[in-house]
Order: structure tokens, then sequence, then C-alpha cells
């Protein structure tokens, strides 16, 4: 068994036309900031009903995606799996870099991005979203911490897992956090429920893994090296677990909101007589975000099989994103209960299913968002030694996966 | 506990607050108030005010109070649902009886706002003598605020304002919603814009006062009538109550 060495990744034009790409991609997201913010959300498909749109979308998905991505190196240096190590700097840098992606788009969607200074000057600390300002910026210097520790010779073994605990109980807290933005409206039918938060702890191992592994397979696969075929199925494993685990919570909230008669109309509304929110939220979450890949990601060839393993994450994640359309623009759009026992109408859509159609403009600003993440990771593998160039199954120790 | 602004203001806080009164110059003796700590300076701490509106003496057909609204703060619905509504009439039909009133609604002015609890910057903020009020000078455009709020009581500015008041300040890109015409309050005269339209029409249906002073009009109708606040499982304390819903 050879020790697991790490390079740089090698200029190649694949990679700088990639990059080149991702670079394109964020530049409109940022013409397309430019433009809103001329001209107002006016310009936007979101309205005075549905104030969050697609960028919420996107920023959460990859906030949350973020405190999962960290996993591995969780799972290496906190509970002790030697062979995860090898891949734990790429789950930190990608951490980092998802997260960054998720707040710019989430910045860039205020109606005043002028005044970002003053989230950062002025705290309300009774405001979950002021936490959150304090969880994510915590994250970025843990993490990055984390991961010089990770990367730095002759850190102390001590000082690694220190490092490690510290980053994960925080990235427990800051999706915790997450989930307890909508999880704390109690004014919303479709919130108001403790479970966000675990639910959304659960949601981030799941996209967090898989955008991992779809990161780890494609560079692996763009530079010629080498993932462990034992060690990529047992991470592909472990997330077919998460996605089931995604798919309990979902259950459960559901179940849940049966029970109580208040919450019933909601639900209806999700489950049966929602229409867009009705057919994403069975055939894209459920069906094809959860049922298609929980089924290839314990399909007994799996380990021969790696297009079905990046069929599933990207499946995962395509799931993730409607889940969390389903729970931000469905939440929305079901209306205000603020007369029980009353049929309600008025000039301000009291009392009917809000529309929304997303704009254009909103796709771009989150697309955005997931490319400044893909590329930072990108730039990061290209500057730092990160990936590992000689991980074949004869170096990874399969009795420590 | 709910953050307040404005109590217990001491000679210096007084001066400075003067200073933030003037948030914007715009020509000589015209000036932009932007409802921050210079507004929240002008608050006793021993007032709540509070709006009693009586359901059944409010006709279907009638729309001062959105009006009067609308002509007092220079907002604008043209039926678009970016517009923005600081008050808006809903009609409720009773579901088992098919009985039909109309009222209006507006910001119910919390005594635990939820907006105030969730904006991060604590633009959204309540003056010591109840009145909630959004700071357009720190607010970022977030709308948790409007995510929080029982009565969907607030609107964004989706486009640049038109026709702007100076005594009611509205920006592109922040949070709106009633504010109670304090600057009305303020200048001492003790009533609202809606209030004013509503007596007008004869209809008399909204009573505006101090819920602190039992001899106020509206202390001594809640005493001698029973009211109601929306959402009263949330425990928020309105500032707004109603007769006959």
């Amino acid at each position: 068994m050879e020790r697991i060495k790490y390079s740089e990744l090698r200029s190649t034009p694949k990679l700088w036309s990639l990059l080149a790409i991702l670079v394109g991609f964020v530049g409109a997201a940022a013409l397309t900031v430019l433009y809103i913010e001329h001209h107002g959300h006016i310009v936007t498909g979101m309205n005075n009903q549905i104030v969050w749109g697609l960028p919420h979308v996107f920023a959460i998905f990859l906030i949350v995606a973020a405190s999962g991505a960290l996993n591995v190196s969780s799972i290496g240096s906190v509970f002790g799996k030697q062979a995860y190590k090898p891949t734990a700097r790429l789950s930190s840098l990608l951490a980092m870099a998802l997260l960054m992606g998720g707040l710019a788009v989430l910045v860039l969607d205020l109606g005043r991005v002028d005044r970002l200074i003053i989230a950062m000057v002025k705290y309300n600390f009774k405001s979950i979203f002021a936490w959150n300002i304090l969880l994510y910026t915590g994250f970025l210097v843990i993490v990055a911490i984390y991961l010089y520790a990770q990367m730095a010779r002759g850190v102390h073994s001590f000082a690694l897992k220190a490092a490690g605990i510290t980053a994960f109980l925080w990235r427990l807290a800051l999706t915790t956090g997450t989930g307890s933005i909508f999880g704390w409206l109690v004014a919303r039918q479709g919130y108001d429920a403790a479970i966000m938060a675990p639910m959304f702890i659960a949601m981030s191992f799941s996209f967090g893994l898989a955008m991992f592994m779809l990161v780890m397979i494609g560079t692996c696969t763009m530079t010629n090296r080498r993932y462990a075929v034992e060690l990529r199925t047992r991470q592909a494993r472990l997330l077919g677990l998460f996605v089931a685990v995604v798919l309990y919570f979902t259950a459960v909230q559901h179940l849940s909101n049966l029970y109580v008669a208040e919450h019933n109309g909601f639900e209806r509304f999700i489950l049966l007589e929602g229409g867009i929110y009705t057919w994403l939220f069975w055939l894209g979450q459920v069906f094809f975000g959860g049922i298609v890949p929980l089924t290839l990601l314990f399909h007994p060839k799996l380990d021969v099989k790696k297009g079905l393993v990046v069929l599933a994450a990207l499946l995962v994640v395509l799931g993730g994103l409607v889940q969390l359309y389903v729970i931000i623009i469905a939440g929305q759009a079901y209306p205000l209960e603020i007369f029980p026992g009353y049929d309600v109408s008025s000039s301000f859509s009291d009392g009917v299913i809000n529309q929304y159609s997303p704009s254009y403009l909103e796709l771009i600003l989150g697309l955005g968002g997931v490319a400044l993440a893909l590329a930072i990771t990108i730039i990061g593998m290209k500057i730092l030694r990160i990936l590992p160039v000689n991980l074949s199954d004869d170096n990874v120790d399969i009795t420590q996966v | 506990m709910t953050k307040e602004k404005g109590a217990n203001i001491h000679r210096r806080d007084f001066l400075k607050s003067g200073a933030a009164l003037a948030s914007v110059t715009l020509a000589s003796g015209v000036t932009l108030m932007a409802m921050g700590q210079g507004v929240a300076a002008g608050a006793n701490p021993n007032v709540r005010w509070g709006l009693l509106i009586d359901a059944n003496k409010c006709p279907s057909d009638c729309s001062a109070c959105i009006s009067a609204c609308s002509n007092e703060h220079g907002w604008e619905d043209n039926g678009l649902p970016t517009d923005p509504q600081w008050i808006r009439k809903i009609t409720l039909k009773d579901k088992n009886t098919g009985h039909e009133n109309t009222l209006p609604l507006m910001c119910q002015h919390c005594e635990k706002p939820p907006c105030v609890d969730v904006c991060p910057t604590g633009a959204s903020f309540k003056r010591a003598d109840g009145i909630v009020l959004v700071d357009r000078h720190i607010c970022i455009g977030c709308r948790y605020c409007m995510m929080a709020c029982p009565f969907k009581a607030r609107s964004f500015v989706h486009e640049k304002v038109k026709g702007q008041k100076t005594s009611s300040p509205r920006g592109k890109g922040t949070v709106e919603g009633c504010n109670m015409c304090v600057h009305k309050l303020d200048k001492g005269e003790g009533t609202t814009a809606c209030v004013t339209a509503c007596s007008a029409t004869g209809n008399n249906a909204m009573i505006f006062g101090d819920l602190n002073d039992p001899s106020s009009d509206i202390s001594l109708a809640l005493t001698n009538y029973p009211s109601v606040e929306l959402r009263d499982d949330l425990r928020l304390n309105l500032g707004v109550r109603y007769l006959n819903i």
C-alpha cells in the first residue's frame, strides 16, 4: 500500500474551457443582478405574495449542500474512518465553495444589495437570519482552519480531530439555523414545524454528498485520476442511506400535518390538489429525487457501473432543488389563514392560491451561484494540493471504510 | 423581549435623534424622514395607539379608508401583484351560514411583532407607543418580515417610486406597511388618515385612540363591546381589534 500523494490539477485546455464556461455563467449572473438592481424586482417573477422565489431555492440548496459536503471530512477525522481521509480535502474545499455560491445568490437577491454592509454591522440578535450571518461566516473560517490542518505537515492528530469536531458541530448548528428560517415561521401553514431543522440536516447530508460525488467523479474522469471503486461504492451506498432518511423525514412531516386538522388544507394542497406543486412533490421530489436514486444506489452492480452512481447523484441534486422549490414556493403559494372558518377574498390575493412564474433572470442568478461554487472548487484544486493522485483500490484500507 | 425604541430619552439622545430626524434634506424646509431613530424618539411610552374596527358598520362598496391611505402615503394599487397595499378590504363569507361582511385589514401593530423578531438588521421595530415601523435607512430588502407577518400586512417596493410624500418616505427595494400615520400623531393630530376618511363618510366604522387611557373612546368601546383580535392563537396582543366578525 502506497502513501497517498496529492497534487494540484494540471493546466489543460479542458480545464480552462470548463472554467471559462463557469465564469461565463457567473458573469451573466452579475449582469442580471445589475439589471434587477436598476429596474427593481418588478422584472423578476416575484411579487408581494411570493416574496422569495427561485434565487432562494438555489441559495438555500447550495447552503444546505455546503454543510453536507463536509460529511466526508467529518467521517474521516471525527468518526475515524481512515479510508475517507484522502477525499477529505476536497470535501472541505467544496463545503466552503458551495457556501460562498449560496451566500452570493442570497445577498444578490436583496432589495438593497448596496446595503449589505448594514447586515454586517447591525444585528438583531433575536433574528434567526442574523444568527445565520454569524453561522455562515463562522463556518467559512472554521472549515478554512480545518482544511489547513488537513493539508499542513506536522499538525498533531489531536488538533486535526479538534478542528474536525468543531466543524462538525458548527455545521449541525448551521443547518439547524437554515431549517429554522422556515420552521419558526409560525404564521404560515406550510412552515411552523420543528421537524424542519432535523429534516434540513438530513437534506444536507444527502445533497452535500451527492454534490461531492459528482465533483469527485467529474474531476477524476477529466484529469484521469483514480477514485478507488470500493471507496466510491461505499460512499454511494452512504448516499443511498441519506436519501432514505430524507424520505423518512418527508413522510413524518406530512403525516404529522395530516393528523392536525388545521393543517389538512395545506396537505391537501401539496399532496392532491396543488397542480404543479403536487406533481413536483410526487414526481420530482419523491419519485425521481428519492425512490429512483435509492433503487440505483443499492443496485448490486453499483461497483462496476460508475454511470449509475452519477445518475443517482444527479437525481438527488435535481430532486433536492425540487424539494426546496416545493418547500419555499408552495409554502408561500398556499394562502395565509387569517380568518379560519371563512371564505376570504380581497384585492391582495387573500384566500386564493398565489401565482408565481419564475423569470429567466432568477434562473440565471441561481445558476450563477452554482457556477461560482464550482469555479471556486476548480480554482482551489488548481492552486492547492487537494486531490489525491494515487487513490486506487490498492491504496485504500478497505477495513477502515 | 421585543425591542423598543424611544423610551427614556436623555438630552444628548434627544439632540442626536433630532439630527437623525432630518434624515435627508431635499431642499430648504423639505425633509424626508426615514422612519428611523428620529421618528422613534417621538414616541410616548405611556401611550399605546390602537384601532377598533366595527365590521357591521363597514359597507362592502366603501373604500374611503384605502383611498385616504393611498393619498396620504403616496402608494398606488393598479391591480398588479407587485403593487403595494398598505390597507385592503377583505370580504368574509361564513362557510357554514353564508353570512357576508367586509372589513379593512392593515398592519395590526402587534405587541410582540414577528416581523420585528425576524428582521436581521433591526429595521423592523416597534416604537414605545406600540407603532410598528420600518426604518427605510437600514432595511436591506430581505423580505423575511413579509414571510413572518401573519396578516400579509407588508409590501415590497418592486419598482422606482413616484409621487413620494415627504412625510411618508418610500424606496425601491425596501419593505413598507401601515405606519398608523405616525407623522400625524407626532404632530399631535391624534388620528389617522383612514379613520378621518371613515368618519367623513358617516359610517364611523373605525375608532382610533390610546389603548392605555381608560377614558379614551377606544378603551370605552372595548370595555362595552366584545371585540376580537385576528389570529389570537398566536398571542401577539394586537393593537387593532375588530367588532362583529
